[in-house]
């Protein structure tokens, strides 16, 4: 039988297995690592799926030198991003969402700017109001923006025809000729609903809704919820009785689930839709694969009837623990640059035309870039409909808002949400929803105020 | 003549008595153990044991054991995954009791839980008896009904959208063909939960393989002996069938009562994950880990997610012990004498 090992030995073996232990998780977290080489910068959130992605990163590359770009494709995805800061393995670079900034900026998961900007003499002026504010935190800019989604009305002619009415029937600004209008325009069949007439597409773009009714969802400083306000009150009894005046939540959020969103068989061909206000790249996707139907675009207007146009989008950040800050500054400001946009929306729009289909134009939250593709890239294609939509969409921008960021975040977005659908699902009156919404609100936007102060 | 001395015979002496150990004290016990263990390290089987088990205990201890552990010194705190960190107390377990959003969430999980769990293994046991019957194609069916288990749970939380679409669904389509309509499956708060039990039931097949190899070993002659006795159907079912397999179904009872707790994928996927759902979610499917991992990767309250967690924990503690405790009545094994 074999001597029991001295104590000696153990010992020595205890130590190694500890070390062993210690070192495991230092060599498994390939999980979560998401940082790149020294002579590479990685992305988390972009994917260069077309033209206007492609082109851009090439002209970035070509001002970054002997840096490689890596780019990790996929959409944001907050459970990564937070493992890989929480590893302290970031990627350089990460696009995401603007309504998320303010509470990964108020928790010190992305870095400010500041030095960012001025190091490279960016004029911040250049980029729209609306994209730096809602990337900004107490006045401190963490993001420049990489879309600026704008929003306008599309309305079927065909289908307003067919029940009597002209496209100057759409107006936003009478709410009661707007109901009358989704109930004419609305349709069934066999018990079931086939059109809607009118859609007011909330949750989603409840705070357009709330804003035409002339209020807000939260303080310009972002730090007090205003759900339970008399104005966010009445945007949401009307909008969820809108809803409810054409047949109900539950055929309406049916029928908008089987939609063909991207297919020749869009709700605007199968006319399962009259009127509704949506962002600017539907109007890319009708022009691609549906550009003879009977759309028509015009503003979204608030009650007093001058024009609205409720504006989000994604905007790069440089996260915390980035590997490259420099190079990752250097990245953003190239990526988001005039000369960038408009080289590759350049490209983009010989692409779409290639294809025979309308190039609608490319709004990017820098002025200078819209204005510059406007005059340089954009021209009319002979399609009038598309033509006077595009038009729409530029001017419309002079008109747009944006929520405030806050230091909330995702919780404050979920907490006016749940108030929404919990309205459409028939589980709460809206009075007794926003209660409980500010209430939710409130305390996220205190706690995250605190955890910042 | 001999004489015999008439002194009677000298009392056998009295055998001492054997020693009684004296009662070691509990140190000394303690001792005795460890030398026995150490001891028990020389033999060579004893190694081979540790060896072979030794993945599943590095297993546990860094996957398991480790993070459990971090997570209970976690709900203590306020952790992020991004600032510093600092005690709270017992400020996260207040808020468990203080957040509506708990007791709704975890209502939720339990219903599903109650209709899933009995829907699920009736379903299962009733195909489980079918396949019994179905003789040479069985191997045949039995990976039919298991082929659903490999589909990926994000792609049924996907077909639940599609299936149960209450204007253009199969599901509605064919109850309208036989003149019922069919209900808002995925918005109308009733429906909601029923729907994903119907969804989840579709990979059940694990479920029907255990109850089939349970079925296979039951006895044949039991079941003579009850037809002699003139026992129908449902009798030898009841009094032989179920009793054998009480085992499995006990088994099947406790797993699937964990899993049904720890749904997450199925509603996620329908209600919170996708772009669209993500501005429409329904408070119905609003799942017990769903609401927890909205805290944790959402929100970034990775501290009071924790002691989310730890209350899961002790709901399902809780639970499997009442159901061990009941089993004791039900359950046989064989070998039992009652």
């Amino acid at each position: 039988m074999a001597a029991p090992p001295s104590p000696r030995r153990r010992r020595r073996a205890v130590a190694v297995l500890l070390a062993a232990a210690g070192l495991l998780p230092a060599t498994a977290c390939g999980g979560v690592g998401l940082a790149g080489t020294s002579d590479s910068i990685t992305t988390m959130g972009f994917g260069a799926g077309d033209a206007l992605a492609t082109v851009r990163v090439e002209e970035t590359q070509k001002a970054l030198g002997s840096t490689d770009i890596e780019i990790n494709e996929g959409a944001f995805d907050e459970q990564q991003f937070l493992s890989a800061v929480a590893a302290g393995e970031p990627p350089d670079v990460v696009r995401m969402d603007r309504t998320l900034i303010g509470g990964y900026a108020a928790r010190g998961a992305v870095v400010p700017l500041t030095d960012c900007l001025e190091d490279r003499k960016v004029d911040l002026g250049q980029y729209r109001e609306g994209a730096i504010d809602e990337a900004s935190l107490d006045g401190v800019v963490y993001g420049l923006p990489d879309s600026y989604d704008n929003r306008s009305l599309l309305l079927n002619e065909d289908v307003l025809k067919a029940n009597g009415h002209e496209v100057s029937d759409v107006d936003t600004s009478d709410w009661k000729s707007l109901r009358k209008l989704a109930t004419d325009l609305d349709g069934h069949k066999d018990g079931k609903f086939t059109r809607i007439g009118f859609d007011p597409k909330i949750p989603e773009f409840f705070p357009l809704w709330v804003r035409a009714n002339g209020g807000s969802l939260i303080s310009e400083d972002g730090r007090t919820a205003k759900l339970d306000t008399p104005e966010v009150v009445e945007a949401l009894e009307y909008t969820a009785g809108l809803i409810e005046a054409q047949g109900g939540w539950g055929g309406f959020k049916a029928l908008r689930d089987s939609f063909d969103q991207f297919g020749a068989e869009n709700p605007f061909v199968r006319k399962q839709v009259g009127a509704y206000p949506m962002e600017d790249w539907y109007l890319s996707v009708l022009g691609d694969v549906s550009p003879d139907t009977g759309l028509r675009a015009k503003p979204f207007t608030d009650r007093k009837g001058k024009p609205l146009n409720y504006v989000s989008g994604y905007s790069f950040v440089i996260p915390k623990g980035s590997p490259h800050p420099e190079k990752a500054c250097r990245f953003i400001t190239e990526m988001t640059s005039p000369d960038t946009w408009v080289a590759a929306a350049k490209a983009k729009a010989e692409d779409i035309r290639a294809d025979g289909s309308p190039y609608i134009g490319d709004f990017t939250g820098n002025e200078v870039a819209d204005r510059r593709i406007r005059q340089e890239v954009w021209k009319p294609t002979g399609n009038a409909a598309f033509d006077d939509a595009s038009r729409q969409l530029y001017a419309a921008q002079e008109n747009a808002f944006s929520v405030p960021a806050n230091a909330a975040g995702t919780e404050f977005r979920k907490a006016w949400q749940s108030a929404v659908n919990s309205v459409l699902s028939g589980d709460a009156s809206p009075r007794e929803a926003l209660d409980e919404g500010q209430r939710r609100a409130q305390s996220a936007l205190d706690r995250g105020n605190t955890e910042r102060e | 003549m001999s004489t015999r001395s008439a002194t009677p015979p000298a009392p056998a002496p009295t055998p001492a008595p054997t020693p009684v150990p004296a009662p070691e004290s509990p140190a000394a016990e303690r001792r005795a153990r460890v030398r026995r263990w150490r001891a028990s390290w020389r033999r060579h089987d004893t190694r081979a044991a540790y060896l072979f088990i030794s993945p599943w205990i590095f297993g546990f201890v860094v996957l398991t054991a480790g993070p459990m552990i971090a997570s209970l010194v976690l709900s203590f705190t306020n952790y992020d995954g991004i600032g510093p960190t600092k005690g709270v107390g017992m400020e996260n377990y207040r808020q468990l009791f203080e957040d509506p959003q708990v007791a709704t969430s975890l209502m939720n999980t339990l219903l599903f839980s109650a209709m899933r769990v009995p829907l699920s293994m009736a379903l299962a046991l009733a195909l489980a008896m079918l396949l019994l019957r179905v003789g040479r194609a069985a191997g045949f069916f039995r990976t039919v009904f298991y082929l659903p288990v490999m589909t990926p749970s994000v792609a049924v939380g996907i077909l639940f959208l599609l299936l149960f679409n209450g204007n253009m669904g199969l599901i509605n389509n064919v109850l309208g063909f036989f003149g019922v309509s069919g209900p808002s499956w995925t918005t109308d708060g009733t429906w909601v939960k029923p729907g994903l039990v119907l969804t989840t039931l579709w990979a059940l097949g694990g479920t029907v393989v255990i109850y089939l190899a349970a079925l296979r070993n039951v006895p044949q002659d039991l079941y003579e002996a009850a037809e002699l006795d003139g026992a129908s159907r449902w009798k030898a079912f009841r009094h032989v069938t179920l009793p054998q397999i009480s085992g499995a179904l006990f088994f099947t009872l406790i797993v699937n009562t964990i899993a049904s707790l720890q749904t997450f994928t199925e509603a996620y996927t329908a209600f919170f994950g996708t772009s669209n759902a993500q501005t429409y979610s329904h408070e119905a499917a609003l799942f017990y880990v769903v609401y927890l991992f909205q805290q944790a990767f959402q929100f970034m309250h990775m501290g009071y997610a924790s002691a989310l967690s730890w209350l899961l924990f002790l709901v399902i503690l809780v639970i499997t012990i009442i159901q061990v405790k009941v089993s004791k009545r039900f359950v046989y094994y064989e070998g039992d004498t009652r």
